[in-house]
This record gives structure tokens, sequence and C-alpha cells, in this order.
């Protein structure tokens, strides 16, 4: 095959992945452990409510970076980062698991998990997790950071996932 | 042998139809960039190698993988550098970092964004898939104000957007877990898988920090995190010619023999060369009172 045939049929299968992508954006799910709705699209709206790993949302609009969703009864912006179209499975056993390779679903806890860390640090007596673990807790709230930037005088565009 | 530019534009093409996010598609268009001939076979080759995983990468690492990645390159990486224990240098540091990471393209990592001072002399910065950044106290002593160090933090928090650290790990790993998990639905793996996953899981952790510590991202990566941290700088309302400023400042206290920055990153200069094109060279304004204050607070100890 020439580069000049595989052109058109890379263009045509890269668009048929966006309507593919579309078609599916529906219903969402929460890709990191933890994640907040908040009234307006951005970091300093008021929490409405708080959404863990592998929960599923609907969604109703896209603002930029942001995605507008409704969780039980909860409606309110996510940033998109937070979310996948994948199905993310909890718990295994279920029967949306055996169609796991279509690429469709992501089974939580499978591949490196926190069995695979056991396992690595068995190995590797002389790694020491303490500081990683003490690094995971340093959270600065979304109000202090708020009045830091004020203080110096940052004034955030509107285009990030801050604003 | 095949053409080099039919590779390139399957790859091209593997990446945009398996990928949403806008950086694969500058990495994509970079591909493009290349198939009209402006750089060389070898350099193609390796972009071509570093695209293929990257389709590969996207697919198969979810962001909870690339928690426990990150986890352990960074326990790793601790276990060589002692971490610097200044409970107010590392909240500064969480401060700006964190507020960084939420102006960045992703603000939202499993496990979220974390920055710990190393006690080194060197000058030296690493950043883990996932969000656990290691900053040395040599890189700190090169940022002269916060809008220099705040360029420091937006060029890691960069590298973890842009997933240049997944991207270390070679595709055989991945093929590897692929065939181990390939077989087994269930979450628990047996003893023999479990070994067998974890033999993966630390050949993938030493090909990040071998990439971290020893060979250094390819300088168009280096380039893409600049880049990307000056959009981010920006959207803060850090003023960005911090990065240039922060580099010349590298550049005077670099050792050309250094096991650091010297040997993992393009030379400063050419790195500020880059930046002119998109900066011009304006220097920044002075910043204020209060921010002059808390930087030098925060750093009194260094």
């Amino acid at each position: 095959m020439s580069a000049k045939t595989l052109l058109p049929i890379s263009t045509l299968l890269c668009l048929s992945a966006a309507v593919a992508l579309a078609a599916a954006a529906k219903t969402m799910s929460v890709q990191v452990r933890k994640a907040e709705i908040r009234d307006t699209p951005n970091f300093l709206g008021k929490v409405v409510a708080s959404l863990n790993y592998g929960d599923k949302v609907a969604v109703a609009e896209q603002n930029g970076p942001w995605t507008k969703v409704s969780s039980a009864g909860n409606s309110g912006w996510v940033h998109n980062s937070a979310l996948t179209t994948k199905t993310i499975v909890l718990q295994s056993g279920s029967a949306a698991e055996t169609t796991a390779s279509s690429g469709e679903l992501a089974l939580a806890g499978k591949g490196f998990n926190a069995d695979v860390e056991s396992q690595f640090k068995a190995n590797h007596k002389d790694v020491d997790f303490k500081w990683v673990d003490r690094m995971e807790k340093i959270v600065i709230p979304p109000r202090r950071i708020q009045a830091f930037a004020e203080e110096g005088g940052l004034v955030s565009g509107d285009k990030g996932g801050a604003r | 042998m095949k053409s080099p530019i039919l590779l390139l534009l399957a790859a091209a093409c593997v990446i945009v139809s398996g990928c949403k996010t806008l950086e694969v598609i500058t990495e994509a268009s970079t591909a493009a960039a290349v198939a009209t001939g402006a750089i060389s076979t070898e350099q193609a080759e390796s972009i071509n190698r570093s695209a293929g995983a990257v389709g590969k990468v996207f697919e198969s690492i979810t962001p909870e993988q690339e928690y426990y990645i990150g986890r352990t390159v960074a326990a790793t990486l601790l276990s060589r550098n002692k971490p610097l224990d200044d409970s107010s240098l590392t909240e500064y540091l969480n401060t700006i970092g964190q507020y960084l990471a939420l102006c960045s393209d992703r603000p939202e990592t499993f496990g979220g964004y974390h920055f710990l001072v190393m006690d080194s002399d060197e000058i030296n910065a690493f950043a883990a898939p996932g969000g656990l950044i290691l900053v040395s106290r040599g890189m700190l002593q090169c940022c002269r104000d916060e809008n220099a160090l705040a360029a420091v933090l937006a060029h890691e928090v960069a590298h973890v957007g842009l997933n240049h650290g997944l991207q270390a790990i070679s595709k055989s790993r991945l093929t590897a877990a692929a065939t181990i998990l390939g077989s087994e639905a269930a979450k628990n793996l047996g003893g023999k898988d479990l070994a067998e996953l974890t033999k993966t899981f630390e050949d993938s952790i030493t090909d990040i920090t071998g990439k971290l510590v020893n060979s250094g991202y390819a300088r168009h990566l280096e380039f893409q995190a600049d880049k990307t941290a000056v959009a981010t700088l920006v959207r803060a309302g850090y003023n960005p010619q911090g990065l240039t400023e922060m580099l010349a400042e590298m550049g005077k206290r670099l050792k050309p023999d250094g096991l650091d920055f010297a040997k993992t990153h393009p030379p400063p200069k050419d790195r500020i060369a880059e930046l002119n094109k998109q900066l011009g060279s304006t220097p920044a304004p002075a910043l204020p009172p209060a921010v002059r204050a808390r930087f030098l607070k925060a750093t009194r100890d260094l």
C-alpha cells in the first residue's frame, strides 16, 4: 500500500473513532479516586456532591474542559480529566465482566494494583514508601489556594481548569 | 524495509483514533511534520517508536494503574535521594504546585498532585506518573523568585499531564502484562501470575527511573513540557519569563560533568532559544511585595 492510499484510510478511521466517542458520551465513569460535583464549572465552585472511583454519571452538556453531569439526584460540573467514557467495573464476578475484552470496560483493581505494590515491597525492602504516603496526605484546600493566588495578585485566565 | 513515512502515518492514525486528548493530537501533528522530511530517519524512527507506545499506553494503563506506578517510581527515587523535612517549605511548594495543577490541562489524576523537596545540591527534578513531583534543593536555588519556582513546578506538572513518564515504559512490558492478565478477568491473581505481573511492574519502574535519572527524555518532549508549562503559568497568572530566568540561572550553575540536569536535559541555552520563539525576550515585571516576602520566608533555610 502506498502512502497516498493510506492517508484517506487513516482519516476515515479517525473520523469513525470521533463518531463512536460522541455516541458513547451519554454516560461516563469517574476514573480518579475521588471527584467533586461543583455548582459552577471551576474548582472554586461550591461542592454539590462527592463522587468515588467507578461512579457513573449522566452527561448533560460540555463547557470547555468541564462536563455538566447528574448523579444520584445531584447535578453540577466535573472536570473532564476526572471522567472516562469507559465503564469501570468495581466488583469482580459481575455479568459485564465477561465482555471486558471489548475495550469499553475497565476493571478496577486489575493490573498494577495494591497487591502488586505489596509484592514489590516484599521484594525490595530497601525501598521505603513512608515519604510517598506522607506526600499523598498533603492537600491544600481550594479556598487556601484561592487566598494565596489573590494575595499574589495572580489573575487567572478562563481557559484552564481553575476557573 | 517499510518506508518510514508510511510507518509514521500509520502511527499517527493509531494515536488519533485511539485517544482523544489534545496532547496526543499534538504528538500526531509532530509526527506528520516529521513525515514531510524535516528531520532524519533516525529521529523519525525514534518518534515512531514513542508514538506506537503512546497508543498502547493510553489503551492499557488506567489512571488507577498509573497511580501505583507513580507511587513506586517516587519511592524508588526517594530511596536514593533523601527528602528535606521542612514543613513550611513543603506547604509553600504544594500550594503553588497544586494551584498550577488546577490550571493545567489535566488537573485530576487518580491520587492528585503532591510535591516534595530532595535534600541535594544537584540540580534535579522528577515527575513520577500520576503527579508525585520531587524537586532538589539545588534546583530551588536556581529560582530567584516565585515566578521561577512556579516555572519549575509547571514544567514537572506538564510531564505528568503529557504522560511522558508512562511513555518511557517499553512496549514489551505492556504486552507481557496483557498476556498475564488476558486470560484472567478476576481482580485477584494467583501466586505465579502475581509474581510474573510484579516482575513486569518492576521492569516498568526501571524503564521510567532509568529515563528520569540517566538517559533523560527526548529533546522534543522537554520542549513540549516547556511550552505546556508556559500555557499553565499564563493561566495561573504567573509571568512565564520566570522559566527563561530560571534556565539562565541554571545555565550558570550546572557543572558540565554533573549527573543531574546537565546529563538528562537539553542545555538551558537551547531551551531558552526555543522559549524565546514563543515568548519574545521582554523581562518579567517585578512581583508584588507580598509575593517576594512569602518566597523569601519559605526558602530562607535552603
